[in-house]
């Protein structure tokens, strides 16, 4: 047996394997799944990224609350969100996590602290200083992380919410989910620095880049940041440097890419492969373990599908609830 | 001489708080001979609609308060006079009439209309008017306040020291009960005579407050000098369950109006203001708990659970047992009772034969607390 | 006894006895106690008409001064209240909806249901309407049919201090988002108001004046309008049933055809601009619910198309007046008016 040079006991870094993998493997599917015309809507997917929401989720309980994006996949996993449940939802079904009258783009689990994937880019942090502001006066050491792209960075809503949590001493993280794009538009041009650090100290926030396709490094960045909010240090910033394998949607022909882009990351930056890699170099942990892992997730995945496919739809009669507790 | 054949009719007095009311209709045209006591013209105040009766007898001369108009208390609203009466003389009478200057000036009341004191129950209020050799306490009932003996009081203090409290859970009273139940109510009582250094009175209470006076002579007979049992409970075992249930559960005007028309013989004393009054009182905090409670303790399923008739009979106070014939609340078939209370059924008069009869109600007391049996 | 007090310090009462009886009740909002983190007084302004002043002495850490982010702290609000609190989030002029109004609509109206009836937002915004203050454009208007368009929304209306204090305190125990409005122009009515607290359920609207020839509906500072109008039309013996709705959603409607059955005549006012207002909503909710009831065309006393202007000569014309309605009401009466 060797000795273990990571961070992570080998529980863990096998559980940190599952829930990527079952990121990776959830977003594939909908790609395939998608492209049979299966789903309505649209669906916005995470694979590529699976690096950044599970090394900052793994620092997270139930307590700590999230706001995610319209991208929100990854976050509800790694979260522990259900995946049968999210699967329906995305089917639109009336087992779903939002009972098929959400979707895609608003997958919420309160008790789990998911505070729902938003269709409104940026709109998540002004909540998520309310849930770090309800943990203040709780006192129970609870964090709030809030997600967000390059591109709604940008968003009023983000800057005057990075002043706030600030001057209130938030227990709060700003991630910024730097993949290069927003929609079409690179980060190069819609944003005036070269580094979110920058605007982070801009604001009055201590902050860090990492790239966001190594798991170890959004661990341990991540993991000082939250140590600290918890402790009553306020709040921080921290910008993963990632990519994401498919479009802003699925449909986006991606002509933005360069050629070869896509296939390229997926052959030299798959934070997954490079995850099992750098562990099965040192012995920690077997291929064949991860590889039963990976049959494990395969067949949930499918059982997910299959499970969503068959549900009932929502019936007319849902159309009108839960509009209100009471009216 | 001459002003004693001219007779003002002016807005009347109904209850503390009344400083002005509107006149809504006149019954009797100009050239009616009156009676004594004759309904003459309907008046609307902020608590409740009711009827001005001459009182004096001759014929009317003058109708000066318009329909719709308001006007304040002891402002001028006719004439009654007799027919020898010239017209010029009425003028003159009119033209020099002078609506004396509100309240406080006139009145030998000062102070405050209504006050708080601190009792074993909590914080009660009452009000406090007259004075006199004897002591009248009045004890309202379910889901009433002091304001239920606003034809009362003030006459009632003409000859007497009259007391009138929110028992708790009504009125501006604590709203905490604690174990609703007849005995609680009834310390609370006691506790409120004790606060204000009241040894012992004459109790006059109206429905469930008739209980409430039954049961502490019943319980502290050396508090309780006589008792004017009013429309009570107590007396039996019916009671109207769709009425108190429909009080308990109304929310709205909607709902409550069909529910409390059934206090009054006549349904047209149940004014807006009546109403918007009841449902504020219901919406403070801690009252529909109160209510529901005192509901369930005492009157669940229509039905009375305490029964005192057999007390009464063999008490040693005088009591004197007031009912309106057409009650739909609680039936005046409870009235007659063995023993020595004296009896009076009204007819043309409902649960709140108070308000609906007062001058032979306030009559009643009177004649009992003054008795010639009355120690002084 | 009567018991009077302002609109204003009805409001502060509300807020006073609900922090009192619930400690997850904070409030935030600009200069909501006034002085942060300047070297004079604190509580220095109690809101900029001093609406929540004394209230830092008794509950001190519970009133949160917020920078000019509306955004960010009436969104804070609202992920608190997702979170188990119960914020008052004062959005100083309701005319400042623009800055933050996706977390309104977006949010806090959305969750219950996008979420599948698994979240609670029990967030107040209490925010001031109207005009007659002679603040021009940017900070009198009402935009209540905005909010009350809104499927998540809920939006109160009071107009006078006693339904202020009882709706408010109903709106903090409420579950759902309140938009609480307060007419600027009320503030220093005055009304008999308990100590006590209570709470006035929405949906219920209150029937203020009697009457059995024209049923004329409104809310918020125009209701005291409609009863000018009232007793003007009472002299030429045409008596109008008068009906302030208090809640535009829920509204109570009901109320209003009741009346209409009984006088066949409705003159609805709204102090919003005509298009899309709640007078348009009302009379077509009720010619279509109760068009038998009716004996003539259901009218609508509105301002004009056109933003608040500042000069009080032309202010006072773009807010309805007594007369107006009065006319209104001559109208479809078919009766003069009484000098």
């Amino acid at each position: 047996m060797s000795s273990n040079p990571f961070p992570l006991a080998k529980a863990e870094l096998l559980q940190a394997y599952r829930t990527m993998r079952t990121i990776r493997e959830f977003e594939e599917r909908l790609h395939v799944e998608f492209a049979k015309g299966d789903i309505p809507g649209f669906v916005h997917l995470y694979a590529g990224e699976e690096a950044c929401a599970t090394g900052i989720m793994m620092h997270l309980t139930d307590i700590d609350r999230i706001a995610s994006t319209h991208r929100g996949h990854g976050h509800c996993i790694a979260k522990g969100v259900d995946v049968h449940s999210m699967m329906a939802e995305i089917y639109g079904k009336e087992t779903g996590s939002c009972r098929g009258k959400g979707g895609s783009m608003h997958i919420a689990d309160l008790s789990k602290g998911m505070m729902g994937a938003n269709g409104i880019l940026g709109a998540g942090a002004p909540l998520i200083c309310g849930a770090g502001l309800a943990a203040k006066f709780r006192g129970d050491g609870g964090v709030g992380v809030t997600f967000f792209g390059d591109g709604a960075s940008n968003q009023g809503t983000v800057l005057e919410s990075m002043n706030l949590a600030a001057i209130w001493n938030l227990p709060v993280i700003f991630v910024v989910e730097n993949n290069g794009y927003a929609e079409s538009t690179s980060v190069d041009y819609a944003t005036a620095v070269d580094s979110y650090v920058d605007r982070a100290s801009g604001f009055g926030l201590p902050g860090v880049t990492v790239d966001g396709t190594d798991f170890f490094a959004v661990y341990e960045a991540a993991g000082e940041m939250i140590k600290r909010a918890r402790q009553g240090g306020g709040p921080s910033l921290l910008e993963c440097k990632m990519i994401r394998f498919f479009g802003h949607f699925e449909g986006d022909a991606q002509t933005y890419k360069a050629k070869g882009e896509n296939e390229l990351n997926r052959a030299t930056r798959d934070c997954l492969k490079m995850f099992a890699q750098r562990i099965t170099h040192t012995g920690v942990i077997t291929a064949a373990e991860f590889a039963v892992i990976d049959r494990e997730v395969a067949s949930l995945i499918d059982d997910a599908v299959s499970t969503a496919k068959g549900a009932p739809l929502p019936t007319t009669r849902d159309l009108l609830t839960d509009v209100y507790v009471s009216y | 001489m001459l002003d004693q054949r001219i007779k003002p009719i002016v807005m009347p007095k109904w209850g503390l708080s009344m400083s002005e009311g509107k006149v809504t209709t006149w019954l009797k045209p100009v050239g009616t001979r009156l009676a004594l006591g004759e309904e003459i013209l309907e008046v609307e105040t902020d608590k409740i609609a009711g009827v001005v009766e001459a009182g004096d007898a001759g014929t009317l001369r003058r109708v000066i308060g318009e329909p719709t108009g308001i006007y304040p208390v002891k402002a001028l609203l006719g004439v009654i006079a007799a027919d020898d009466v010239s017209d010029a003389e009425i003028d003159a009478y009119v033209a020099s009439y002078v609506t004396p200057a509100a309240d406080d000036a006139s009145d030998q009341e000062t102070g405050p209309r209504y006050e708080f004191v601190e009792t074993s129950a909590g914080s009660i209020r009452y009000a406090k008017r007259g004075d006199g050799a004897e002591t009248v306490v009045l004890v309202h009932g379910f889901g009433g306040d002091l304001d239920n003996w606003l034809f009362n009081i003030d006459t009632l203090a003409g000859k007497t020291r009259v007391y009138a409290l929110d028992l708790p859970g009504h009125g501006q009273s604590t709203k905490a009960i604690g174990k609703p139940s007849l005995a609680t109510l009834s310390e609370a009582l006691i506790g409120f005579m004790d606060a204000v250094g009241v040894d012992s009175a004459h109790l006059v209470g109206h429905s469930m407050g008739g209980a409430v006076a039954l049961q502490t002579a019943l319980d502290a007979a050396e508090r309780v000098k006589s008792l004017t049992l009013v429309s009570s409970a107590g007396l039996g075992a019916q009671i109207n369950g769709a009425y108190i249930d429909g009080f308990v559960a109304a929310t709205n005007r909607r709902d409550l109006k069909p529910v409390i028309e059934q206090l009054f013989d006549d349904p047209n004393l149940v004014s807006r203001q009546l109403l918007d009054n009841v449902l504020k009182y219901k919406r403070l905090d801690g009252v529909a708990e109160a209510l529901s409670s005192l509901a369930r303790a005492l009157f669940a399923n229509g039905r009375q659970a305490n029964l005192l008739a057999q007390g009464l009979a063999g008490m040693q106070q005088p009591a004197l047992v007031i009912w309106g014939a057409n009650d739909r609340i609680i039936p005046s078939s409870h009235a007659p009772v063995s023993g020595k209370a004296r009896v009076e059924v009204i007819e043309g008069a409902g649960h709140m034969v108070q308000m609906e009869k007062a001058n032979r109600v306030n009559d009643l007391i009177l004649a009992h607390v003054k008795g010639p049996n009355r120690s002084t | 006894m009567a018991r009077n007090i302002s609109f204003k310090q009805a409001i502060n009462e509300a807020l006073d006895l609900e922090m009192r009886r619930d400690p997850t009740v904070i409030i935030l909002g600009e200069d909501i106690v006034g002085g942060a983190g300047s070297p004079g007084e604190t509580d220095a302004w109690g809101g900029v008409l001093g609406v929540t002043k004394g209230l830092n002495a008794k509950h001190g850490g519970r009133l949160l001064d917020t920078p000019l982010s509306e955004s960010a702290y009436i969104g804070a609000a609202i992920g608190a209240a997702a979170c188990g609190m119960r914020p008052v989030a004062e959005l100083m002029f309701l005319d400042f909806m623009g800055v933050c109004f996706d977390q309104i609509l977006n949010q806090a109206a959305k969750f219950k249901y996008m979420f599948g009836g698994k979240a609670k937002t029990p967030v107040v915004i209490r925010a001031m309407i109207g005009a007659g203050f002679r603040a021009a454009a940017q900070h009198s208007q009402m935009l209540t049919p905005i909010f009350t368009h809104v499927p998540g929304l809920k939006v109160v209306c009071p107009s006078n201090a006693y339904d202020a204090k009882g709706l408010l305190i109903q709106s903090i125990r409420d579950d759902d988002p309140v938009i609480f409005c307060e007419h600027k122009n009320l503030y220093a009515l005055e009304a008999d108001v308990p100590a006590e607290s209570y709470a006035i359920p929405f949906g219920e609207a209150n029937v203020v004046r009697d009457g059995k020839d024209v049923t004329i509906v409104s809310y918020g500072l125009t209701l005291h309008r409609a009863l000018e109008a009232a007793e003007r039309l009472a002299k030429s013996r045409v008596e109008a049933e008068v009906i302030d709705l208090r809640t535009l959603s829920p509204i109570d409607l009901d109320t209003v055809i009741e009346s209409i059955e009984k006088t066949g005549r409705l003159v609805m006012v709204d102090e919003a601009n005509p298009r899309c207002s709640i007078a348009a909503d009302v009379v077509a909710t009720v010619t279509q619910n109760a068009f038998e009831a009716l004996k003539a065309a259901p009218q609508m006393v509105t301002a004009p198309h056109t933003p608040v202007p500042f000069s009080p000569v032309l202010e006072d014309l773009y807010i309805p007046s007594a007369d107006g309605i009065a006319a209104a009401v001559s109208k479809i009466t078919k009766t003069a008016l009484a000098a």
